[in-house]
């Protein structure tokens, strides 16, 4: 007898941890390179300050981490979003695939942006 | 092969979500994903720019201070921020943790996520500003 697995908790999974990871990460990030430096309120980082803190293996690793995470959580909530709130359970298969696979090729877009950062 | 689903469906308006207060946050909080994705493709633009060098990185920070992409990084910002809020929110009831017989208490869980919150952000900030 063969039982067939639902792939949901594995989704779900990946949606905590990015939720997770993208609470703790991002405001602080997107505060100081969306808002504070734009603004002027502070002085962007040199550019040697920068990609010395960028090469850092740790670095890398902790936001392909954040951007992989991100990225599912983001496939996982706006495929709700779709079916509840535009009412488009009909087009579930597609827009699973939509999702997912957006945040697939992104999660290899990341990866190919920071591993030439290295 | 599939059946079409013939069970009762009540039939939802397509503004449903404009009736109460609550569905109007439960809404807006579901949006905070898209300026999730948005951040990220925003820092890997940030990445690529400071990988090719210091004018494409001096590029970057003129793009970033236009007027448009400042509005919609304040929006993004109070997006993310909303998720934030939600998500520690949720994080006491979503998690039951038991030492020996204690239960943690939920208010405990909650300061505990901000607390992490707090201890992060002020970690990164470090390291960009110092």
């Amino acid at each position: 007898m063969t039982t067939k697995r639902s792939p949901e908790p594995f989704a779900w999974l990946l949606f905590s941890s990015g939720g997770m990871a993208a609470a703790m990460l991002i405001p602080v990030l997107l505060l100081l390179f969306g808002i504070v430096f734009p603004l002027g309120w502070l002085s962007a980082p040199s550019h040697d300050r920068l990609a010395a803190v960028l090469t850092h293996p740790v670095t890398l690793l902790v936001l392909f981490g954040l951007c992989v995470l991100a990225l599912f959580h983001w496939a996982h909530r706006f495929r709700y979003t779709l079916y509840d709130g535009l009412q488009l359970r009909k087009a579930a298969p597609v827009i699973a695939v939509l999702c997912y696979g957006g945040a697939a090729v992104g999660s290899v877009i990341a990866a190919f942006v920071l591993i030439r950062a290295l | 092969m599939t059946t079409a689903d013939r069970r009762y469906h009540h039939p939802v308006s397509f503004t449903w979500w404009a009736r109460k207060p609550s569905y109007l946050l439960f809404v807006l909080r579901e949006l905070s994903s898209v300026f999730v994705a948005w951040f990220v493709v925003y820092l890997l633009l940030l990445v690529a720019a400071v990988s090719s060098g210091n004018e494409s990185y001096q590029g970057f920070l003129e793009w970033s201070s236009h007027p448009l992409m400042i509005a919609l990084n304040v929006i993004a910002f109070a997006f993310v921020l909303l998720h934030a809020v939600t998500w520690f929110g949720l994080a006491p009831k979503a998690i039951v943790l038991r030492l020996g017989s204690w239960r943690v208490p939920p208010n405990l869980i909650l300061a505990a996520h901000y607390g992490a919150w707090l201890v992060i952000s002020v970690a990164v900030a470090w390291v960009i500003l110092r």
